[in-house]
């Protein structure tokens, strides 16, 4: 019998997400053996310190190109820059996620399994405090994320998805109001994501009987065969891009979208927003560009004709929204569309200017939703957009930011949201893509009218008697939210020092 | 001839230029943001602030001074602002000797203004936001004097422009207020857009806006495309300083607090345009026609403004009108070129002081007086307030020209410089010049004459008139000290300072009649004006308008020039307006509006998709996988068929 052959294994590589794992574990056993009270702090720092520890690592291994783990990671400039991203998004989130001081025990119920409406529950609502467990499935849902993004292999890819996802299904469901609207988006998250991830394991077969191998390179090797079976070739392909299309709420997959963003707690819907997006759009990017790219002639058109459906759908879909949630949620698909067009450039622009939207998108979206959780009532969060009405007058530096993130979102110069439309249509038309341009500007001013009402409802509507106040948030949101608006500020003036970061991590390895 | 220009790097003290630009405006930001919170010490930071930069800029502009003739003038490029392809435009400053003497004017004159200001605005609840806006002006125009390319002057344009604009409607409560801010910003529309129109024609055809690359390529361009060159930038530069044939903003501009008369409307904001041309000086020498054109947009306005300024009654449009004649006279100095370059910038200096000072002595006048403005109304006013009457005398006596007052310094050469301009256009610029002298003998006679001396003429309520507190009356003995002296120390000494923005280039003489007929003419018409306007006015004059004739009612009506505007312009852009609208309603809407009913209707309609079933959504999901799975392979198997 043949020795087994173990494959070398590059821990320094790794690190960032032995890190998070670690502390994932870590803030498990701290559940199991603090009491009550303690928890919270000691977890958020926990989780706080190995969010910091592995962006150092990232930042420490940052002219690491390496293939590891017999080929199942790749650790490359993209998945650096991604990883960094998502650790640095991750922090904010996490900052949302920690704030206790906007409500009583913060936006997470005391106990998962308590029946909603019983006598426990409505006791629980009012001040018992919020569960702590949602800190180490964070970081198992990071973790899972960073794993994702470097995944060089279909198999491991499919792991990462899976542990990237159950820990999301399980926070949507926590929210501390609202419960019975935010348990159904959990179980639809679970159901449609689980459906999702039948596909991409069906078309990861159907590509292993097509190359005989999973891993990108073999893949790639497969393609440039010109004796090949086309059939599960295509068929693998799209499959596998479905399944990761469904992630970045690309239309017709995008059907979760507003139930699961609006029933989540708030600091959920931000982290997946943000986080979520970024790697799902970097295994995306990943496979297109790595594995799939002998056939790039072949699949723009039809993931084209899904970015425009993607596009049309937030964009027209935003227009008659009328809570604040799910028009953040409409126009986070119609991103996904603007994301989209950047990566069918399918040119070195194409992979930098993406992942600038990524980042600059991510952050102006948690700012976003930080806001959206301190404009409140008694009831909790007041998401009505008609409840917004006059929010200008009462509280003019958070009106003022949330307007200035949605002139962001509108595209409006000086803002992220401009440079980073800029930066992925300019790589479309480099790409030959200007029909995408075209179908992407039209949709920018459709979408412009929802993000502009929403100015206009907060600066001049009159205040009405059911005009929720603007909670004062703790230092953990308002350091979130100073964070996003800086830096969608900054990357609206001064982009390029992060446009130059990442042209220089667009090179995959192979 | 042609002579390089060349601008070395900032260094020592000289490298913190962008601080004086920065400190006016973190005194602002930080006015504006604090809000309520900084109500009761806010208007001494606005004071500090200007006073700090002041200093400041008195230190550079000694170590300046300390450099060696020609590597006199430092530049800094703190970062890239506008990178567009073939556009690079530098965040850059440049402080040269033309920009220090700004810098000294704008932050000296301006640190007596904000002071006098405290006062002034004492009973005013919007004080604060009064000196937030007063800093940014103050940073907006010294960007504007700093900056080293036609860009960052822009840049610094506009600012002023928004200051201005938040200033004379600073009280937006009154409707006149309201409109006379309008009326500014429109009419000084017009001017930036000429402005800006030309810094497109420099980057078009040289490729660049940084004041030295544009200077040195000057010569390279054809005569025509120099001649429209100058004009859109003489259009801007009429437009910011009330020149002919937009002056007419300046007048109304009155309706602000008179402190912001005082500094934007007299001392600084409305002399950028002399600044503008006066740097722009090697495109405008370049070309003799363009000469001639602000030579004569000179002369015309400067006759008009002393014209229209005899017949006003109401103490600050008096005022007004007779900057924009000053004015005037600038341009006509910087349109002779050569050393009249130099001095244009001495009268602009000079009536920085004394312009500033008899504003503030009509503002303590007004004080004193509850904020009556009518000269009619006055009368006899030096016993009650003994400081505003004699310090508005130095500046009466230094705006007509009586030596040894700084007027007869700066003004006086003027003339002679316009009588030397060599041919037969000497006689007719020399001639309005000297005639314009004449005629501001007799406005600013009446005036003064009108609200100190005579008998009194008060209304009933305004029976005691009283002097205003020391923190007014003493930046008006300062202005008065500067209005007697500067006029004297900057004539000898400014000209030889100027001269590596100017060049060394002496002054041509083809002189139609000696220098010392022309000095003696100009004194003479000084005195006959002011002797009749004493004699008319000695006793008092009507508390109500008299009927008059055709030139007296002309110049009340600003000479018909407001009307020409709303015939000319205005009524023909009303009616095609209206018929824009007409076009835009019926056919541009009508198609926006479907397009929107569109969008909204399948918007309402495709929401009905959204059932909230997982099973409806995973029906979707299908119907999206088979056909992107079929798309995939009808692509493949249409290939292989």
């Amino acid at each position: 019998m043949e020795d087994l052959q173990l494959p070398a294994i590059n821990y320094g590589a790794l690190s960032p997400m032995l890190i998070l794992f670690g502390a994932a574990c870590l803030g498990i056993l701290l559940e199991a053996f603090l009491p009550r009270g303690r928890r919270n702090a000691i977890q958020l720092t926990v989780a706080l310190v190995a969010l910091v520890a592995a962006l150092v690592a990232v930042i420490l291994g940052r002219n690491t190109r390496v293939v590891t783990i017999g080929g199942a990671v790749a650790i490359d400039g993209p998945t650096l820059f991604l990883q960094g991203s998502i650790l640095l998004l991750g922090v904010v989130s996490l900052l949302l996620i920690g704030e206790r001081a906007v409500e009583n025990g913060g936006a997470f119920v005391s106990q998962a399994a308590l029946t909603v409406g019983s006598e426990k529950d409505l006791r629980q609502a009012g001040s018992a405090p919020g569960n702590t467990e949602v800190y180490p499935l964070t970081m198992f849902s990071l973790g899972g994320m960073l794993l994702f993004v470097a995944a060089n292999d279909l198999l491991t890819m499919f792991i990462a998805l899976e542990v990237l996802s159950l820990p999301l299904y399980l926070l949507c469901a926590l929210a501390r109001r609202r419960r019975l609207l935010s348990q159904e988006a959990a179980l639809k998250y679970f159901l449609l994501g689980s459906y999702a991830s039948a596909f991409f394991l069906f078309g990861v077969a159907l590509i292993y009987g097509f190359a005989g191998a999973v891993d990108l390179a073999s893949i790639h090797a497969a393609v440039a065969d010109p004796v090949r079976n086309e059939v599960l070739l295509f068929g693998g392909l799209a499959l596998v891009a479905i399944g990761l299309l469904f992630k970045t709420a690309a239309a017709p997959f995008h059907v979760w979208t507003p139930d699961v963003y609006q029933g989540a707690p708030t600091p959920i819907t931000a982290l997946m927003a943000a986080c979520t997006k970024v790697a799902a759009f970097g295994a995306l990017l990943r496979i297109l560009y790595v594995a799939f790219d002998g056939v790039r002639w072949d699949f723009q058109p039809v993931l084209g004709a899904i970015a425009v459906l993607t596009m049309l759908t937030g964009a027209i879909l935003a227009v008659t929204q009328t809570d604040m949630k799910r028009l953040l949620a409409y126009s986070s698909i119609a991103n996904a569309g603007y994301l989209l067009v950047g990566v069918l450039a399918l040119n070195k622009e194409g992979l930098s200017s993406t992942m600038f939207y990524l980042v600059a998108y991510g952050f102006s979206v948690l700012a976003a939703f930080g806001i959206v959780s301190l404009v409140r009532d008694a009831d909790g969060e007041a998401t009505h957009l008609s409840r917004w009405a006059g929010l200008g007058r009462r509280n003019p530096l958070y009106a003022g930011a949330f307007s200035f993130i949605m002139l962001a979102f509108a595209g409006i110069p000086l803002t992220s949201g401009f440079t980073s439309k800029f930066a992925v249509f300019g790589a479309a038309i480099e790409g030959g893509q200007t029909w995408l341009v075209i179908v992407g500007v039209i949709t920018s001013m459709v979408l412009a009218f929802p993000y502009l009402r929403v100015i206009v409802m907060m600066w001049l509507s009159e205040p009405g008697e059911s005009t929720p106040t603007v909670s004062i948030p703790g230092f953990l949101t308002s350091a979130a939210l100073v964070i996003g608006v800086i830096v969608t500020l900054a990357l609206g003036v001064v982009p390029a020092p992060l446009l130059d970061l990442t042209n220089d991590a667009a090179q995959f390895v192979r | 001839m042609e002579q390089t220009v060349e601008y070395a790097h900032a260094t020592g003290l000289l490298s913190g230029i962008w601080l004086l630009v920065a400190i006016p405006l973190a005194s602002a930001t930080v006015l504006l943001l604090l809000g309520r919170k900084a109500d009761k010490w806010g208007h001494w930071l606005g004071v500090a602030a200007v006073a700090a930069t002041f200093v400041l800029g008195l230190a550079m502009f000694f170590s300046l001074a300390g450099l060696d003739a020609e590597a006199r003038s430092a530049e800094q490029s703190l970062w890239d602002f506008i990178v567009v392809g073939e556009l690079h435009v530098d965040f850059g400053l440049l402080f040269d000797p033309l920009s220090g003497v700004f810098v000294l004017l704008i932050t000296g004159v301006g640190s007596l203004i904000h002071l006098y200001a405290v006062g002034y605005m004492e009973h005013d609840e919007g004080r604060r936001k009064f000196f937030a806006y007063f800093n940014l002006f103050v940073a907006a125009m010294l960007l504007l004097v700093l900056g080293n390319n036609y860009v960052m002057l822009y840049f610094g344009w506009e600012g002023v422009g928004l200051a201005s604009y938040l200033l004379i409607s600073f009280w937006y409560t009154r409707p006149s207020a309201a409109t006379a801010g309008k009326k500014a910003f429109l009419m000084n529309r017009v001017g930036d857009a000429g402005l800006a129109i030309g810094i497109f024609l420099m980057f078009a055809t040289l490729g660049t806006t940084q004041y030295d690359e544009v200077f040195n390529g000057v010569g390279a361009l054809s005569a025509a495309t120099i001649l429209v060159l100058g004009i859109l930038l003489l259009l801007g530069a009429a437009g910011k300083s009330g020149q002919f044939p937009l002056q007419a903003w300046l007048p109304d501009a009155m309706e602000g607090p008179t402190p912001v008369s005082a500094l934007i409307h007299a001392a600084t904001m409305v002399t950028a345009g002399v600044y503008l041309i006066a740097r722009s000086n090697p495109i405008f020498s370049a070309n003799t026609t363009l000469q001639t054109i602000v030579v004569s947009v000179g002369a015309l306005t400067l006759l008009m403004g002393c014209i229209i300024g005899a017949a006003k009654d109401d103490i600050k449009r008096v005022l007004a009108w007779s900057t924009v004649s000053q004015i005037g006279y600038m341009f006509l100095g910087v349109g002779l070129g050569g050393g009249a370059y130099a001095l244009a910038i001495i009268h602009l200096l000079a009536h920085g002081f004394f312009k500033a000072n008899m504003f503030l002595g009509a503002g303590s006048v007004m004080h004193g007086m509850h904020d009556q403005v009518d000269i009619r109304r006055f009368g006899g006013l030096r016993k009650y307030m003994k400081w505003t009457w004699l310090t508005f005398m130095m500046g009466w006596l230094a705006i007509i020209g009586i030596p040894p007052l700084s007027g007869y310094f700066s003004k006086e050469p003027i003339i002679a410089a316009a009588f030397e301009r060599g041919d037969w256009t000497s006689w007719l610029y020399g001639m309005a010049a000297l005639l314009g002298a004449g005629l501001t003998a007799f406005y600013m006679t009446r005036l003064f004459v009108l609200t100190f001396h005579g008998p009194e003429r008060y209304t009933e309520d305004n029976k005691h008139p009283h002097e205003s507190p020391y923190i007014m009356t003493v930046p008006l003995m300062l202005l008065a000290v500067g209005s007697i002296g500067a006029g004297f120390l900057m004539a000898s000494s400014v000209p030889d300072w100027l001269e590596p923005t100017f060049g060394a280039e002496a002054v041509e003489h083809h002189a139609v009649m000696p220098h010392w007929l022309i000095t003696v003419l100009s004194l003479l018409v000084t005195v006959l004006g002011a002797g009749l306007a004493w004699a008319l006015f000695r006793n008092g004059t009507a508390k109500q308008e008299q009927p008059a004739g055709v030139l007296v009612t002309a110049a009340r009506r600003n000479l018909y020039t407001d009307a020409f505007n709303e015939a000319v312009f205005e009524r023909p852009g009303i009616y095609l307006t209206r018929a824009l609208v007409f076009l835009d309603n019926k056919g541009i809407d009508g198609a926006v509006n479907g397009l929107a009913a569109a969008v909204g209707g399948s918007s309402g309609r495709l929401r009905r998709l959204q059932t909230g079933f997982v099973r409806s959504y995973a029906l979707s999901m299908l119907t999206g996988v088979v056909l992107v799975v079929g798309a995939f392979l009808a692509i493949q198997l249409g290939w292989l068929a």
